[in-house]
């Protein structure tokens, strides 16, 4: 298998944590997965129109390159790229209509038939690495550690590209797992947190994922982990102002289920660039004593 | 099977004449043969030398550059050129001061297209992607259909800027639209209506001065020329007469065409 | 929200047009609401999956144009997944909101964001929340 990365533009710059920690514990395991040279923003949602092809060109663009450079799975880790890459896949696999005027008019591009695979993390693991292999590189188990486990939509919905079952998804439990951590079972594990609406409607976004946050404790999680830098943007980053405007609401340390993975590794601290998230994430770590060193 | 109607032979040849160097009204014409072509301009057909590149074709069917026209040597992007040949459905762009006339092209000039143009105060910038973000948020409705690309007289892969842009990468996106000549063809074709040539220009300033390193040489020679090092030098070469002034230009030592990295002049008085 | 249904109110070119962007059948829904029960959003709609689906089914499209329904759809894929008749109702959502933009309204101005709000936000929520609301 010759496998590339496909990072996604969030990955390099606000989520560059979720980037790091994913190589640096890739590295530990070694797998060797190296970036596409040339690539584009997927566009981060799937077409759901079906007179709607203009919006597919950028994803299937990404896997014409991924070909070109002789690539025949892609890796991916933010859940949004994820969806829309392995949609636009199935697409371009499945409906020859569709895919001979997406080929017709990236006349520039060879044309593509969907034989690259597009694969998340979290599938590469289970199916490419396997779970004891994961226990194996553990340094660190994250014993005591209760994390409440969210996918939210794009992981598992729709059928044809979920990593997992769409209403009873074990996959996210099976890593906590086999880092030694505890999967905090919740309602809200496969709800929405709002996605795009911080941007339309900021005020509903941060109620639901308020809402989210608080199914979590109240099932007794110490901290919740997730993949997709829009969840941690919703559930994480906006917490100062969930603080703000919600009496009952409380700090709940988020992660990146690949910065689990790289504290279990004990990878370097740098690695996770914890100075992404709120300084409850490191906090959580250093009272649990998960952390080696103190980031500088 | 080609639907393209054959072109090529529907110019006649002619006599084209121009005066020969020296340009007295009763001095000997030199006389070329060329073939003239026809070629339509905003949908009217005129005939032209077949040599002429767009721009001198126009001026030669009788337009008038009175603005529209700029450096005539393919670097300021004012005369971005829109034509399709005849039974093509591709969209041709060239510069009108470089691209040669081809048979019964039909074009149009396009001096400018209206781009957003963000302000801002650019010292007030420090370089981080998120204030291109902020001053152009547009750029994130690029589909990445590629049309601007295609479009680009430059062949600057335009889409690839914008993405580069979009991850945050300025270093990148500086160096992929670093041919750039702002001419406005990729606005015109943008289904996301980016302003792309702005974004990049930003882009490359941002570059320019806050991610690439200082010139230390640069700031020694500031310093050097304040101290007054410099100074004597330039009040003799101040005092001296015209006639000695040419002559130590003309005699002066100049840099060899291959010369080595060490290369100095004999005498450092002045440097 | 009182609707007069009528021959003279049924837009039918709302519902052929619906039908033909998303691709689903509206006349399959049997108003179960599963659909709504499912919706994360459903707290902050005026009016739930379940009754946009009857709207369409009557082509009531001037009540479809003041709902907010469609702009607060977060296109989650929950009510997807579970509708019982198999419409894709994220679709449907997506199609209504179509409508709009192909008549090039934007539901949110890119010009108008304040810099603060784009500084904070992340690539995807820009890119996702235009291809979303804008023309
Ligand atoms: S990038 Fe745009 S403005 Fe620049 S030369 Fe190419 S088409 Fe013209
Ligand atoms: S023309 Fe516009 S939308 Fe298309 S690739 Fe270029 S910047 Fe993106
Ligand atoms: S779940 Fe399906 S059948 Fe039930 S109300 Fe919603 S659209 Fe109709
Ligand atoms: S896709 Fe939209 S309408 Fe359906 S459940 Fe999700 S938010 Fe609600
Ligand atoms: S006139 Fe300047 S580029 Fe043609």
């Amino acid at each position: 298998m010759k496998l590339g990365y496909y990072p996604g533009c969030t990955l390099k710059t606000k989520a560059k944590n979720l980037e790091d920690s994913a190589l640096a514990s890739l590295e530990v395991l070694g797998i060797e997965a190296t970036e596409l040279e040339r690539w584009n923003c997927c566009g981060a949602v799937y077409s759901l129109a079906d007179d709607d092809l203009i919006h597919i060109v950028a994803p299937v663009r990404d896997l014409i390159r991924a070909q070109q450079q002789g690539y025949d799975t892609v890796i991916t880790l933010c859940s949004m790229c994820y969806n829309t890459l392995a949609r636009a896949n199935e697409l371009m696999k499945n409906d020859e209509e569709k895919r001979n005027t997406l080929n017709d008019f990236m006349d520039e591009e060879p044309d593509y038939f969907g034989d690259v695979k597009v694969v998340h993390f979290l599938n590469f693991l289970e199916d490419e690495v396997g779970w004891d292999k994961v226990k194996e590189a553990v340094k660190v188990p994250l014993n005591g550690l209760k994390v409440a486990p969210y996918y939210g939509c794009t992981l598992l919905r729709p059928k044809e590209v979920g990593i997992d079952h769409p209403d009873n998804p074990v996959m996210f439990h099976k890593f906590l797992n086999a880092l030694g951590a505890e999967a905090v079972d919740f309602d809200s594990a496969t709800e929405c947190c709002s996605a795009y609406q911080s941007l339309a409607h900021p005020d509903i976004a941060l109620k639901v994922s308020y809402d989210i946050l608080q199914d979590a404790t109240n099932k007794g999680a110490d901290a919740l982990a997730l993949a997709c830098p829009l969840c941690d943007y919703n559930l994480g980053r906006k917490q100062g102002k969930m603080l703000e405007m919600f009496e009952s609401a409380n700090e709940v340390p988020i992660y990146y289920f690949t910065h689990l993975m790289a504290v279990a590794f004990g990878v370097p601290i740098d690695r996770n660039h914890f100075e992404l998230n709120r300084e409850s994430s490191v906090e959580l770590l250093k009272l649990k004593n998960l952390l080696s060193e103190v980031p500088a | 099977m080609s639907k393209r109607p054959s072109v090529g032979s529907t110019g006649e040849d002619q006599i084209f004449r121009r005066p020969s160097a020296g340009g007295a009204a009763e001095a000997p014409v030199e006389e070329i043969e060329v073939r003239m072509i026809p070629i339509y301009i905003m949908g009217k057909r005129y005939e032209v030398p077949e040599t002429l590149t767009i721009m001198k074709a126009m001026e030669y069917a009788g337009f008038q550059y009175i603005r529209g026209c700029g450096c005539r040597g393919g670097v300021c992007g004012a005369c971005a050129t829109v034509y399709r040949k005849p039974g093509d459905y591709k969209i041709y762009t060239g510069l009108a001061c470089q691209t040669v006339v081809e048979p019964e092209m039909y074009l149009t000039q396009l001096p400018f297209y209206p781009a957003n143009r963000a302000i801002y105060e650019f010292n007030e910038l420090t370089g981080k992607p998120e204030e291109v973000h902020a001053l152009y948020p547009e750029l994130f409705r690029c589909v990445a259909c590629n049309a601007c690309s295609k479009v680009c007289p430059m062949d600057v892969e335009v889409m690839d800027y914008i993405a580069a842009v979009k991850r945050g990468d300025l270093k990148a996106a500086s160096e992929i639209s670093f041919d750039c000549i702002q001419c406005g063809l990729c606005a015109s074709r943008c289904m996301g209506e980016l302003p792309q040539y702005h974004i990049g220009q930003l882009v490359r300033r941002i570059n320019g001065a806050y991610l690439t390193p200082r010139a230390e040489h640069l700031a020694t020679m500031v310093a050097n020329i304040e101290a007054g090092r410099y100074k004597e030098c330039l009040d003799k070469v101040k005092g001296l007469d015209a006639d000695t002034l040419r002559n130590i230009y003309q005699e002066r030592e100049l840099e060899p065409a291959v010369a080595g990295e060490d290369w100095t002049p004999k005498s450092n008085e002045c440097l | 929200m009182s609707l007069l249904i009528a021959l003279r109110t049924i837009n039918d070119e709302m519902r052929r047009k619906i039908k033909e962007i998303s691709g689903q059948d509206i006349s399959k829904c049997f108003q179960c609401g599963t659909c709504s029960a499912s919706c994360p959003m459903e707290e902050h709609l005026q009016a739930p999956p379940r009754r946009i689906m009857t709207l369409i089914q009557f082509g009531q499209s001037e009540a479809l144009d003041l709902l907010n329904t469609p702009w607060v759809c977060a296109s989650c894929h929950n009510c997807m997944v579970r509708c019982p008749r198999g419409i894709d109702i994220t679709r449907v959502m997506e199609a209504i909101r179509l409508l709009r933009l192909r008549q090039n309204i934007n539901q949110v101005e890119p010009s108008n964001l304040q810099p603060e709000e784009v500084v904070d936000l992340p690539q995807i929520a820009m890119v996702s929340g235009f291809r979303k609301m804008t023309s």
